[in-house]
């Protein structure tokens, strides 16, 4: 703090630094709070995909009708869109 | 999933790119803060633009990279080309809307006024903004992701052409305000260029670990809803 204290000079314009520096970390705090909310929501999603392709009736229906492989990346990637 | 598959989330190199950014910026707001020197004019103001000349740089670059991106996915045809060039694209805005801000919070305190409409850089970027501001719109504006894929290219290549001759129209135009930061006029001192230069890399990782991120998460959502569809769910 010290340090802070005595790299800062008395200024009228301390303000308008410290304004535009908050405003982009806040920005940037902002983005990675939105980034852990859709993360969170694609855990939520993972869970829930392991859960129901976890069950004995699903791994028996899904053995059945021999859909059980998993689509490819690539093949992901051409099916979707961002 | 075994360990041996493709796992998106843990993105290639993903983990060392956070390091080093999170390394990085604390380094460059020491520069900014105890090395560099107050500057004669403009006094303390001046170290906003360690944060707002990187910003509007990276920002720019950003868009290009976008362009060029999108450039490689019409000669391939490979869809992760249309994605990185979206990701950058929709990265670089966010970093411009960061750049207008602390660039008006900078006017604010030098020139009295947080915009001034007859100053060319700032008009310009601007512009550009409002022009990228289209392609988010245009873009979800189309259902077949083919179709979207290619249309979105086209634009992204068209308005990544637009930034250089935009940015280099201005630096041609004689009358400005904006303070020139690089080339023969700056004339910046060994100490603050070297922090300039710092903040800048600081900077261009922030952005390449961000983007990074949204690249990975966005592959992630994608292989989660082929796999839900490949075992039957909705």
């Amino acid at each position: 703090m010290t340090l802070l204290a005595t790299a800062i000079p008395g200024s009228s314009n301390n303000g308008y630094v410290a304004a535009a520096y908050i405003v982009f970390f806040a920005i940037v705090l902002i983005y990675v709070a939105i980034m852990a909310l859709r993360l969170s929501r694609v855990e939520r999603g993972l869970r829930e995909l392991n859960e129901r392709a976890g069950t004995p009736a699903m791994r028996d229906e899904v053995r059945q009708d021999g859909s059980g492989r998993d689509e490819t990346h690539s093949q992901a990637r051409e099916r979707e869109t961002v | 999933m075994s360990s041996r598959t493709f796992h998106p989330m843990n993105g290639r190199g993903l983990r060392a790119l956070s390091i080093a950014t999170v390394a990085a910026i604390p380094i460059a707001l020491a520069l900014v803060f105890f090395y560099a020197p107050i500057e004669a004019e403009e006094g303390f103001l001046q170290k906003i633009f360690y944060l707002h000349v990187p910003l509007a740089i990276i920002t720019l670059c950003g868009f290009v990279l976008g362009g060029l991106m999108a450039i490689m996915h019409l000669r391939t045809r490979d869809r992760s080309w249309d994605l990185r060039s979206y990701v950058a694209i929709h990265m670089s805005l966010i970093f411009g809307v960061g750049t207008l801000i602390t660039g008006s919070i900078w006017a604010r305190g030098s020139w009295g006024h947080w915009w001034v409409w007859s100053e060319p850089t700032l008009v310009s970027f601007l512009i550009i903004m409002l022009l990228y501001a289209t392609y988010q719109p245009l873009r979800f504006a189309i259902e077949d992701p083919e179709r979207q894929a290619r249309y979105a290219s086209v634009f992204a290549i068209v308005a990544g052409a637009f930034v250089p001759l935009n940015f280099l129209a201005v630096r041609l135009s004689t009358e400005y305000l904006h303070p020139r930061v690089l080339g023969s006029s700056s004339n910046l001192p060994a100490k603050m260029a070297f922090t300039f230069l710092v903040s800048l890399g600081a900077m261009s990782l922030l952005f390449a670990t961000l983007c990074s991120y949204e690249l990975t998460a966005k592959r992630t959502r994608m292989l989660l809803k082929a796999r839900s569809r490949t075992l039957g769910f909705r």
